[in-house]
């Protein structure tokens, strides 16, 4: 595939205007699907998390999950929507197999939510808001495998294997209004909305939000417009963009790529592009199909939604604090610079940090361990940093340790290591290992006298004035008490012996 | 009096995945115009205080529980299938309709 041409970013936003809008599909974490009861669980064997309903076989009828609608709600409300007095599902009709039912259940002109809008927090702090036209309910589809294909993809396969365990999982889609007046800002504006929903859809505890599983799911429509048109561009619809990062390169490669076309005096096809992870660019899908197309009707089996105002109020008093204002308040009580509010929020630490102080441990610690040696720990064993075999109580009694004296930060790192290997806790993987730091000054004399009487040579030079050669006898000293010694009170032991 | 556009009755046969010869365009375009004015007398009467009935009977709100019950295992989900592979239903390759 050639390489598409694109338009220098600078000369892009001299000449045109983007215009964003964002598709979000959000997987509940309901203990069951939508309208079935067969367990809502990631992976699983193929084709074992299934049922009649789910599998479209005859005779089978769905009824819906009142928590997904609970859940539906909450998230309506929690991006300031409206919610319906009356809603339906409707049937959404095509013959790609991943649905066995030859549709997919969802929701067409009466959503559960609509007209809202999220905040959402820029790197420098500023605020931005983007509107939420709606938030509906469907479900998700199963997962097809094809075979034959060079690279797994559906162009060249021979044919197809389909799985059923996702089909029917419930799935909330967010679509927001069209985003402008964003400017060159617009690809950060368009991370920094999945990163806003992604934080609120944890803090409402209603999905895991994995968008290496794809429990989150971003879909990015770009267009352009010349600079003072008020008309909308054609837009492509990029699809599946997995990661926070992936989103701000997305659009960012659409709108040099659309500049690039449109400077040249093409047009833009109004398509499906899918975005290439390795190098960050899309390419061309099929052509977008029209909504009537999908002979959208409501859904016979199954009655309408009708969300009582109390029922909808009760929800309302249980939404968390609306992301940017949370972030503005961790940063003021932590006292953090932009930039390690950024840091704290894009490592995914900020509730583990806040736990290990809820744990006693001091701030600055807390979020160091965190931020840092966690996070490169989290990486090197290709799991979220929530998902370490340590819980931030523990984190909270090795920063304790550490306060204490009873461990260097070299051995603290050790322990840590080892609780998650799973050797135990620390105090356990401690006290197997034999780690405590030697604090008791007689058994580290003996240790610095022993290393003194070894390097005569090296007194003498102490003696005469050259206090760095000490660093040869601490070297000594840690060495024999392997790494266990507090290096600057062996420092000071050997000073005050050479004196 | 509607009128069905011999290309209109394509591209739902086509969407429908029929296969509709010529003169059958022209048979269906015709009878599909009769349906259609069928409907459309209904519209006559219905006027704007009458909503449009989807559902029979007036229930709203009809929920489940969130609780899993148990399903089919993978033996029972493929045994209806024609053709099955790596506990997976195995179906014909598919030709530019990717989701």
């Amino acid at each position: 595939m050639t390489a598409a041409t694109l338009l220098p970013y600078d000369e892009v936003l001299a000449r045109f205007d983007p215009v964003l809008g964002l598709e979000v599909h959000v997987e509940l974490n309901t203990k069951t699907k939508m309208f079935c009861g067969c367990v809502n669980e990631f992976g699983g064997e193929p084709n074992t998390h299934v049922c009649p309903t789910c599998l479209g076989l005859p005779g089978s009828l769905p009824v819906v999950n009142g928590k997904g609608v609970e859940s539906a709600i909450r998230i309506g409300l929690a991006l300031n929507c409206q919610i319906a007095e009356w809603c339906r599902f409707a049937r959404k009709n095509y013959f790609y197999p991943d649905m066995p039912k030859n549709f997919q259940t969802s929701q067409y002109d009466e959503p559960i939510a609509f007209d809202g809008y999220l905040d959402v927090m820029l790197d420098d702090g500023e605020v931005f808001r983007v509107g939420i036209e709606r938030a509906h309910m469907e479900e998700d589809t199963g997962k097809s495998l094809h075979v034959g294909g060079a690279t797994g993809r559906i162009h060249g396969a021979e044919h197809s294997l389909l799985d059923y365990n996702r089909a029917g999982v419930p799935l909330i889609e967010i679509v927001t209004k069209p985003i402008e007046g964003a400017g060159e800002r617009a690809p950060e504006v368009a991370r920094a909305y999945v990163t806003a929903l992604r934080e609120l859809m944890l803090a409402l505890g209603v999905s895991d939000v994995r968008m290496d599983q794809g429990s989150m799911r971003c879909d990015a429509n770009v267009s352009l417009r010349p600079k003072g048109q008020q008309e909308f561009g054609t837009r492509t619809e990029t699809k599946n963009v997995n990661s926070l990062r992936s989103v701000e390169r997305a659009v960012r490669y659409e709108m040099q790529r659309q500049a690039a076309v449109l400077a040249d005096g093409g047009t833009i096809v109004q398509e499906t592009r899918h975005f290439q992870e390795a190098d960050g660019s899309t390419s061309p899908g099929r052509p977008k199909e029209t909504s009537e197309d999908y002979r959208y009707f409501p859904e016979p089996d199954l009655v309408p939604i009708a969300p009582s105002r109390e029922w909808v109020e009760e929800l309302r008093k249980t939404l968390p604090e609306p992301p940017w204002k949370r972030r503005k308040r961790i940063q003021e009580e932590w006292q953090l610079t932009d930039e390690e509010l950024r840091d704290l929020f894009n490592t995914g630490a900020v509730d583990l940090v806040a736990a290990t102080v809820d744990a006693g441990a001091p701030v600055a610690e807390a979020r160091s361990w965190w931020v840092q040696f966690l996070t490169q720990q989290a990486n090197a064993r290709e799991v979220e940093l929530a998902e370490l075999a340590i819980t931030p109580k523990q984190v909270a009694r090795v920063i304790e340790l550490i306060a204490e004296g009873k461990l260097t930060n070299k051995l603290a790192r050790q322990v840590v290591e080892a609780v998650l290997d799973g050797e135990g806790g620390p105090d356990e993987v401690i006290e197997a290992r034999g780690l405590q730091v030697v604090s008791d000054d007689s058994a580290l004399l003996a240790a610095v006298d022993e290393a003194l009487a070894a390097q005569p040579d090296v007194v003498e030079k102490i003696r005469g004035g050259k206090v760095q050669a000490a660093g040869a006898i601490v070297g000594a000293v840690m060495k024999a008490t392997r790494g266990q010694a507090d290096a600057k009170r062996v420092r000071e032991l050997v000073l005050e012996r050479c004196k | 009096m509607s009128t069905i556009s011999r290309d209109e009755v394509a591209h739902l046969a086509k969407l429908a995945r029929l296969a509709v010869t010529e003169d059958e365009l022209d048979l269906f375009a015709g009878q599909l115009d009769v349906i259609l004015d069928a409907v459309a007398k209904v519209s006559e009467v219905a006027t704007d205080d009458v909503p449009p009935t989807s559902h029979a009977v007036p229930l709203t709100n009809v929920f489940r529980e969130d609780e899993v019950r148990p399903g089919l295992t993978q033996e029972q989900a493929l045994s209806g299938a024609p053709a099955a592979e790596e506990g997976r239903f195995r179906v014909p390759r598919i030709l530019g309709e990717e989701q």
